[in-house]
């Protein structure tokens, strides 16, 4: 039942990453032209609604579907790490045109050389975990 | 009906961005798919190498069928919900990707210079690639999240890492196409 909860929520989050056009390296692009208010949009929009839904469960004490307490994890503190690795990863969002979401969408919308993007995406976690502790956080 | 097979607006899909997000905060998940992709690093076996992969992967079982959702939703949106994929950008943004040498720019729904199956035979493409996909991995992991992680989740739940991630991704992506396109392009 579970199993087949995720597999909906990520089939509405495919066809709306689709469908949006968020999955489209042209709207990366024209975003960070600013030519565009489509993507802003679609960011804004979802954080607005997504810090009133947050708040709300939170103050309303909420609790999940199951009747469970519901966990938010802070994340933790510091800056190099979310300053340098947001500019590496917008870099490379910017060059592949997607993200980690929008990836798995388009291996299901048949583009063959997104493979690369991900095979590379997996290898760049895998350095990571390597040599983190060598890097400033 | 039709509006579904045209593209969606800004403020449907905005808003279903937040409903996804809200349904995973309901089952107590959080909404992030970078993480898959560590996952996906332990289960090859990355965890006799190094600690950071070494973690129970079944606990993170629900978020992978999360992406088989997401590719099975992208088949779904491209090959039964679209009669034409081709995505309309500013006609300004087309004519400056058209002397970047992108002829596909406006025409298609990715930039067939990059994306055609074909794309693959060309050395410099799949350097470009695998480039941008390393260090969207790197970089996510290296940050502790991505667009969904951080930019939706994180912000949602006002978390200022998460703001220092966003500006991160910013001055990434304008560096990347302001100053580096027209020499990689």
């Amino acid at each position: 039942m579970r199993t087949l909860i995720y597999l909906l929520i990520g089939i509405i989050f495919g066809i709306t990453m689709f469908k949006s056009e968020a999955a489209s390296w042209f709207r990366i692009y024209e975003m960070f032209k600013f030519d565009s208010f489509h993507m802003y949009g679609i960011i804004g929009s979802a954080l607005v609604i997504g810090i009133l839904v947050v708040q709300a469960i939170k103050r309303l004490n909420i609790t999940s579907f199951y009747g469970e307490k519901i966990h938010f994890y802070p994340k933790e503190r510091g800056f190099s790490r979310y300053i340098i690795g947001g500019i590496l990863f917008g870099l490379g969002w910017a060059l592949a045109g997607a993200c980690p979401g929008p990836m798995f969408t388009l291996v299901g919308a048949g583009f063959a050389p997104i493979l690369v993007v991900i095979i590379a995406a997996l290898l760049g976690t895998y350095v990571y975990g390597i040599i983190k502790d060598k890097l400033p956080h | 009906m039709n509006w579904i097979y045209e593209p969606w607006s800004w403020y449907v899909s905005g808003p279903i961005i937040a409903f996804i997000m809200f349904l995973l905060i309901m089952v107590d998940k959080t909404f992030g798919m970078s993480s898959n992709l560590r996952t996906i690093c332990t289960i090859c076996g990355a965890g006799n190498k190094t600690d950071f992969f070494k973690f129970d992967w079944k606990s993170q079982q629900w978020n992978l069928i999360v992406v088989i959702g997401a590719i099975i939703g992208g088949y779904l949106g491209s090959h039964l919900l679209s009669m034409d994929t081709a995505v309309a950008i500013n006609p300004a943004t087309i004519t400056d990707l058209n002397t970047l040498g992108f002829e596909s720019a406006g025409k298609a729904y990715l930039p067939t210079e990059l994306f055609d199956t074909s794309a693959l035979l060309s050395f410099k493409t799949i350097a470009l690639l695998a480039t941008g996909g390393f260090l969207v991995g790197f970089g996510a992991r290296y940050a502790g999240g991505c667009t969904s992680g951080h930019a939706i989740s994180g912000l949602s739940n006002l978390q200022l890492p998460s703001l220092i991630a966003v500006i991160g991704f910013f001055i990434g992506g304008l560096f990347m196409i302001h100053v580096l396109f027209p020499l990689i392009f």
